[in-house]
Parts: structure tokens; C-alpha cells; sequence
């Protein structure tokens, strides 16, 4: 097992090296020269010269490499000139807002979704199966913004009119914005709402920020709840046509045994690599999802960037989003290895 | 014997024609023209091709179909900052907010989103199937740096990929369509890569080599045509990706930079402020991509499904 993750580790130094290359290559390769790109429209030659000599645009591309990746290994992504804050430390103050979102959004995907798409497995072609099926086609294919907007209009704003006598305004009964509301005064310990709430015992903190949380989560979690529906049913169909659980059932086994020790376990690997994979997917809805409901994080952090055209920003961004779905993946390989000892050895 | 003949000649002529059918069925037709038997039994796969043929068809006959000419904003003195006005007998969906008939723009939106779409999926099926196609047919060193550059390229998120892009190459016309090809190569390199490396193991492929066919001929007429499969059906996915990207890069400010042009993700966007008065301005272009999405997803889906060996079982 061991073995097995320093190999795995190891494989992750090409990858990163490579795109610090790619990135490298990206930045001289934006409209203009490097520094009027990071400086932006409101460049004067006095800034472009000072940008130049500190980031050293005017030396040999090798050196300019050198400096840029030995920057980048002491944390220094640079700074951004619309704010002139450094863009590490923003994401770092940020960033806790995204993973609350990103994990509630994927508690909810994978609470809703592994039951589901099991059960429209079970009664494959029954009325449950049609429903996931289609209902996880509508999630993918509804841009997640255009779903975003249309659960803050209905269950937060409200729509005007009447359903049977039922005012559609009562529906709205989420915060439409924002992580919590600023009357409440919280103290912020770790910056991750919720549980500074838990820890500070600020109950009303607490679930005001968790009601926060409620729409952007389940925008942002449509579409990994979809794959893992539609990856839990295929899964659980094949390995229920396996010949081991006719076995199991055979020999007398009692069904939540089977269920549990051969079904769901053989059934969960596919499932964990899409949920890793979707980790990616999850950090780049974000920009979307944030920016529709004013959520504080690193995604409404880079949605400015992109449309200040902030490239400081969106590239320490990208690094900074490509080492975290790599650490991702690493814990998912991991998890691979623990669910599935055959792939220890080989 | 007269008794006995057309019995004798019978069985041959039964035998030969079951041959010639094998025959023909081992020339390759056979997985397609099953696939397409498949297709035409599936509901999901009839309902996805009636709605890409729709699209198809609004998108080509736009102009006919379209009751004005769109992006000209001929009634903008109707538009005020609260109001857009809504259906009337002139305009049977009401006006968009800057001014134009809003089913004429939904129409030519539909011919935008085919450009994008079949532009974009075909620049990133081509660098795709060059990357992959190198790395899977010379395999070695080669596969291993194209392959390695490819895992670089996944590792940004795609829509990451497209943005930055997309901001290198600048609000020029086509930059969208090759910000979201290029999130689509590294897709496509890997897929058409594996599908080859799974062919090569293939007993066909060995018997044509001790045939002593050339190396190009047998990857050319063996080995792509074989791995042709999976990539048909993911370029019919990625359809369905690249519409719903372009409104994702619309909604970030990096689409067309005219704002009145008939795009659905720009229409969607410029939308948002109007959301509470007027919400058929988001409502109805985001029913276009997300029914449009959907039939590109059936259709390939269903071909997927159709194409699996282990379906024809």
C-alpha cells in the first residue's frame, strides 16, 4: 500500500511540472507583451518597466522560467493589479467557502444519488428507473447557471401568481445571496461557516449559514448527482448479473449481506473515480454558481478576473485548481487501492 | 433424378447464400448495419434524432422560417429598463430585450449553436484524433510524451481550458468555437489513442501484418476504421458539451462581442437583470440548449449502446 502511493505520488511531479511549463508558455503567449497583460488596459510605460524588471520579462526565456517556477514553489503567485493584493492570499482566505460549497454540493449529490440510481437499479425499467434516468439527462443537459437562476427566482425571490390557490411567493423561503446574513455576528475561527457556527456554539450562525448554502449546493451538485445516478445504476445492473451473486444468493446468504458485501462494494469503484473526477467539474461550476448567488468564494473571486481579464489571477487560478484535482485524484486513486486490493499488488 | 434435382440444387443455394451473408457480415457491415437496427427499435434514440434533426433544420432554414430579420433591434423604442413587452399578434413570444423579435432570434440562435457546436467538435475531433492518433500508431517514447501532455491537459478543469483560451486568443470572431475545441482535444486524443491501443492486441491485426500489409495500410484501413466507433459517438456528445459551454463562456463575458447578435448564452445572460419581470427571456432560450443538449445526448447515447458488442447479445 505503501508502495503504492509514493508510486502514485511520484507520477503527479511530470504533471505538475508540465503545466507549469504550459502555464509558463500561456502567459507569453497572452495578447500584447506579458507585462501589459498582467497590468491591463490602464498600463503606463512607467508600470510596464517596473513589471518587467521585477518579474524579469526582459531576460532569457530559460532564466524567466527558472524564476517564474522558483516564485511559484515558494507560494508567490504574484498579485493582482486590479486589487494589488497577492492572489495566494485571497484564495487562501476564499478558499474555505468554495470547499463548504463544494462539499455540500457533493454530500448532496452522492446522499441523493448512490440511493437512487441503486434503487432504479434493483427495479430496473420500473417507474423509479424512468424518473432517474431521465431526471439525470435534464441535469446535464440544463446549463448549471440557468439552473442556478431558476432555483433562486422560485425559492428565494419568488415568483408572482398563483398555483391552486397557492401563492408561488411561499416558496421563497431561502436566502437569495451571500454566505450569512451580515446582521448575524459570527466569529470566524476557521472561515468555514458552518462549522465555525458548531464550534463557537453560535447555533443561529450555524444554520443561518447552512440555509446559505441549501440553493447554491444543489445547483452546483446537479451535475455530479447526475453522473453518479446514471454510474450507480450501470454499475449495480452489471454486477447484479454477476455470477458471484447468484452464488451468494444460492448458497443461502441473507440479501442485505449480499447487498452489502458483494453488490454495493463491487458496484462503488466506478462510482468513487466519477466522484473524484467530478471534483474538477465541481471547482469550475463553482465560478458559475458563486457568481449567481453572490457566494463569497474563490469561484465569484475568478469570475471578476475573468471579466476584469485579471490573467495574474486566472492563471495562479488554474495552478491552484490543477494541484487540487490532482490531490484529489490521488485521494481517490488511494481509496481505489483500499476498496479494491487487487490493485495493490499491480 | 428430376425428383432429386431441385432438392440437390437447393441446399448448395441455401448454404451459399448463408455464406455470402456471413461473408458480407465479416466485410464490416455488419456492426453498423446492426447498430442501425438497434437504433431504429430504441425510443430514447427516435426522439433524439427527431430532435437533432429539428435543430438541424430550423438552423439551415433559419431565414424562411424566421418572421424577421434578426439582431436589428427595429423595436428597441418598446423596450424600457422595467418593461419587455410580451407576446403580441405581430411577435408570438414578445421582443428581447434589445429590441428584436424574440422567436426570430431564438431561430437564428439555433443556426449559431450549430456553428459553434459542429466548427468547434470538429477542430477538437481533428487535434484529438492527431495527438491520439500519433501517440496510439507509433506508440513508444512518442505515447508516452503525447500521452503525458494530454494528462496535463486534463488536469485543468475544461471550462478552465476554454476560459483561458479563450482570453488568450482575445474577442476575435471563431476565438469561442477554439476555446472549446481545445477543451475537447486532450477528450478526444485519449479516446482514439485507447480505442487504437485495444485494436493493435486484435488477432486481425496481427493476420494482416503476417500478410505482410504495410504498417500504414493496415492502421489505415483496419485499425482506424475500427476505433471509429467510440470517437462517432463521443464527437456526438461533445455536441451537446459545446452547446451548453457556449453559454457557460457567454455568461463570463468571453462569447461574440456584439451583445444583441441571436446566441442563446448571450441571450440567457443578458437576461439575468430582467429575471423577476420578464423571466421567458431566460426561460425560453435556456429550454432551446437544454432540449437541444438532450437530443445530441439520446442520439449518442443510444449509439453508444448500439455500437457495444456486448449489446447485440
Amino acid at each position: 500500500m505503501l508502495r503504492f502511493a509514493v508510486r502514485r505520488i511520484l507520477l503527479m511531479v511530470p504533471v505538475l511540472f508540465g503545466l507549469s511549463v504550459l502555464l509558463f508558455a500561456w502567459l507569453r503567449a497572452l495578447p500584447g507583451d506579458p507585462a501589459r497583460a498582467l497590468l491591463g488596459e490602464k498600463a503606463t510605460p512607467a508600470s510596464i518597466a517596473q513589471v518587467n524588471a521585477t518579474y524579469g520579462f526582459d531576460q532569457p526565456l530559460l532564466q524567466q522560467y527558472l524564476t517564474y517556477t522558483g516564485r511559484l514553489l515558494h507560494g508567490d503567485f504574484g498579485s493582482s493589479p486590479r486589487t494589488g493584493e497577492p492572489v495566494l492570499g485571497t484564495f487562501l482566505d476564499r478558499f474555505p467557502a468554495t470547499v463548504e460549497l463544494a462539499v455540500a454540493a457533493m454530500i448532496f449529490a452522492i446522499t441523493v444519488g448512490i440511493p437512487v440510481g441503486y434503487f432504479a437499479a434493483k427495479r430496473a425499467g420500473g417507474l423509479l428507473d424512468t424518473i432517474a434516468v431521465s431526471g439525470s439527462l435534464l441535469g446535464v443537459v440544463v446549463p448549471v447557471f440557468v439552473l442556478a437562476y431558476l432555483l433562486k427566482i422560485v425559492f428565494a425571490i419568488g415568483l408572482p401568481g398563483q398555483v391552486f390557490g397557492f401563492s408561488l411567493a411561499d416558496l421563497a423561503f431561502l436566502p437569495s445571496s451571500g454566505r450569512q446574513d451580515p446582521r448575524i455576528d459570527a466569529t470566524h475561527v476557521t472561515n468555514f461557516y458552518v462549522l465555525d457556527g458548531l464550534l463557537t456554539r453560535e447555533w443561529d450562525a450555524a444554520w443561518d449559514a447552512l440555509i446559505h448554502l441549501i440553493l447554491p449546493a444543489i445547483a452546483l451538485g446537479s451535475i455530479p448527482l447526475a453522473i453518479i445516478v446514471r454510474m450507480t445504476r450501470a454499475s449495480v445492473i452489471d454486477v447484479l448479473n454477476e455470477d458471484y451473486v447468484r452464488t451468494a444468493a444460492a448458497k443461502g446468504l441473507a440479501p442485505s449481506l449480499i447487498t452489502r458485501r458483494h453488490v454495493l462494494r463491487n458496484a462503488m469503484l466506478p462510482v468513487v473515480t466519477v466522484i473524484g473526477l467530478q471534483t474538477g467539474a465541481l471547482l469550475s461550476g463553482a465560478v458559475l454558481t458563486e457568481s449567481v448567488f453572490a457566494f463569497n468564494g474563490i469561484g465569484s473571486y475568478l469570475f471578476d478576473a475573468i471579466s476584469g481579464l485579471d490573467f495574474a489571477v486566472l492563471q495562479g487560478f488554474i495552478l491552484f485548481i490543477a494541484l487540487v484535482y490532482a490531490l484529489v485524484n490521488l485521494v481517490v486513486d488511494l481509496l481505489y487501492g483500499v476498496i479494491d486490493p487487487r490493485l495493490r499488488t499491480k | 433424378m428430376t425428383a432429386l434435382d431441385p432438392a440437390q440444387s437447393a441446399r448448395p443455394a441455401s448454404l451459399s447464400a448463408l455464406m455470402g451473408d456471413g461473408m458480407s457480415d465479416e466485410q464490416g457491415t455488419s456492426l453498423w448495419r446492426g447498430a442501425f437496427e438497434r437504433l431504429s427499435r430504441n425510443p430514447a434514440a427516435i426522439i433524439g434524432t427527431l430532435i437533432v434533426l429539428a435543430f438541424v433544420l430550423v438552423a439551415i432554414f433559419a431565414p424562411l422560417l424566421a418572421p424577421y430579420e434578426p439582431a436589428k433591434s427595429q423595436w428597441i423604442d418598446q423596450v424600457t429598463p422595467s418593461d419587455v413587452p410580451g407576446p403580441s399578434p405581430g411577435h408570438p413570444l414578445g421582443l428581447d430585450p434589445f429590441g428584436s423579435d424574440l422567436l426570430t432570434q431564438l431561430i437564428y440562435g439555433a443556426r449559431q449553436s450549430l456553428i459553434i457546436g459542429v466548427v468547434s467538435t470538429a477542430i477538437g475531433l481533428l487535434g484529438g484524433a492527431l495527438l491520439g492518433g500519433v501517440a496510439g500508431a507509433f506508440g513508444g517514447r512518442v505515447d508516452t510524451f503525447v500521452m503525458r501532455l494530454v494528462d496535463i491537459m486534463l488536469s485543468i478543469p475544461s471550462l478552465l481550458l476554454a476560459v483561458s483560451v479563450a482570453a488568450v486568443m482575445g474577442p476575435r470572431p471563431g476565438a469561442i468555437m477554439i476555446a472549446i475545441a481545445a477543451a475537447q482535444v486532450p477528450v478526444f486524443a485519449r479516446l482514439l489513442r485507447g480505442s487504437m491501443l485495444a485494436q493493435r492486441g486484435q488477432d486481425y491485426v496481427l493476420a494482416s501484418f503476417s500478410l505482410g500489409l504495410r504498417r500504414r495500410t493496415v492502421v489505415m484501413s483496419h485499425v482506424v476504421p475500427n476505433s471509429l466507433g467510440p470517437v462517432i459517438v463521443q464527437a456526438t456528445l461533445t455536441l451537446a458539451t459545446a452547446i451548453i459551454e457556449v453559454a457557460a463562456l457567454s455568461y463570463l463575458g468571453l462569447g461574440a462581442s456584439d451583445p444583441a447578435i441571436a446566441e442563446w448564452g448571450r441571450m440567457l445572460v443578458k437576461a439575468q437583470d430582467r429575471l423577476q419581470t420578464d423571466p421567458q427571456l431566460m426561460l425560453l432560450p435556456g429550454l432551446c440548449i437544454a432540449v437541444t443538449a438532450l437530443g445530441f445526448t439520446l442520439f449518442g447515447e443510444a449509439l453508444r449502446e448500439a455500437l457495444d458488442p456486448k449489446s447485440r447479445r
